[in-house]
């Protein structure tokens, strides 16, 4: 009974020590903290903030080689929550790299489409459906509202369309509680 | 299974790889590892991966445990095999897989959530059962592991390729699915039949 509880422990421990000699022979260095910066981030792969896409900013922001404040997509809420996460002071949104707007899908005017391809090409995320001298057009559920569509058009056949607050994409509103004022002796 | 006393020691080794991978084939002939068997086997990539994944750790673990049976266990402990094997296989699945993690990346990727499957597998656990009950010793542990592992790679790609090859049949719409695929196991199985008695 004895030796058995001691094999038993022995064949634990030795294979606890094992494993934990090799968790840290074996490290794979990784950064966890880019992954949480990048769940925060809002993944239009827009560019906005001067970096190819959402990932390389996260990047930065975990080398710390960029600001908070660099995302209008993901708006004043965005570097609100990445000020939580990295334990700094919240910053307002720097404008230069545009200001937020509403959600928004782009909408491609399929009258004036001459099929050229060239948004297809500019979309981060292949949100755009069609081929050379086919019409083209948005998958709606795809597109991230980026914007980057926009300028190769030489048609200008492409719109932004701001999402409407129906069923499917109505949130939660921030809870806006009034505060009464309180006035009496709290002991009572 | 091995009574192959008198014959030179690689004879021995290859007969052992012979019986396990088509005689006493650990799907198809003992009916063990059919989680796997019946789960990975949809798509041909992904039972290439859990086989490779299952042959590293199955040769690693039936050597593993012998030197766990032989020189820890003895025959005054041989009632904890079960338990401190499955203690020694989970041990090895983690170390691999840190292993793989560091050394190969992209057969990490490849392999995924397979790699600590292979815990559960029965399988892994019944060859190192056999080899015990059968007195095995170290190297003949090991071939009977690899061959085990690559009986199984085998079966488990031959019957992912006639799964893919089925999703275009016309079954009968009763027999859609997991069944046609039971019966497909079983009709493979009576084909392994066929090798009894090649090998003792």
């Amino acid at each position: 009974m004895l030796a058995a509880i001691l094999v038993m422990s022995g064949i634990a421990v030795a294979i606890g020590l094992a494993l934990g000699w090799s968790a840290i022979r074996f490290k794979v260095e990784g950064n966890p903290l880019a992954e949480k910066i990048d769940a925060i981030l809002p993944q239009t792969q827009c560019g906005q903030c001067g970096f190819l896409g959402c990932r390389p900013y996260a990047e930065a922001i975990a080398k710390g080689e960029a600001d908070i404040n660099l995302c209008p997509p993901g708006g004043e809420e965005g570097v609100k929550k990445l000020a939580d996460l990295l334990g700094v002071e919240p910053k307002p949104l720097d404008e230069t790299h545009g200001a937020p707007k509403p959600k928004s899908v782009a909408f491609i005017d399929e009258q004036t489409c001459i099929g050229c391809t060239l948004c297809i090409q500019a979309c981060p995320v292949d949100a755009i459906s069609g081929a050379a001298k086919q019409m083209h057009t948005i998958i709606a559920a795809e597109c991230t509202g980026c914007e980057l569509c926009l300028p190769p058009c030489p048609v200008d056949c492409i719109t932004m369309v701001p999402i409407a607050e129906d069923l499917p994409h109505w949130k939660w509103k921030h809870p806006v509680v009034m505060l009464k004022q309180v006035s009496g002796d709290w002991n009572a | 299974m091995c009574h192959c006393d008198g014959l030179p020691v690689l004879e021995t080794y290859i007969l052992i790889i012979i019986s396990t991978v088509f005689v006493n084939n650990i799907v198809m002939a003992k009916i063990l590892g059919l989680c796997p068997f019946m789960g990975v086997s949809k798509k041909l990539e992904a039972a290439i991966g859990m086989g490779l994944a299952t042959a590293f750790v199955l040769t690693l673990a039936s050597g593993a445990s012998y030197l766990v049976n032989e020189y820890l266990l003895g025959p005054e402990l041989f009632y904890l095999r079960t338990l401190s094997f499955i203690v020694v296989i989970a041990g090895i699945v983690q170390f691999t897989e840190m292993f793989i993690h560091k050394s190969s990346p992209v057969l990490y990727q490849v392999l995924g959530i397979y790699l600590p499957l292979i815990t559960t597998n029965c399988a892994v656990l019944g060859i190192p059962l056999l080899n015990a009950q059968e007195q095995h010793d170290f190297v003949e542990s090991l071939f009977f592991g690899a061959g085990g592992a690559l009986g199984f790679t085998m079966v488990l790609i031959l019957f992912a390729g006639i799964r893919e090859r089925m999703e275009t049949c016309d079954v009968p719409s009763p027999f859609k699915g997991t069944s046609i695929a039971m019966i497909t196991a079983g009709l493979m199985s009576l084909a392994f039949m066929g090798f009894s008695g090649l090998v003792k």
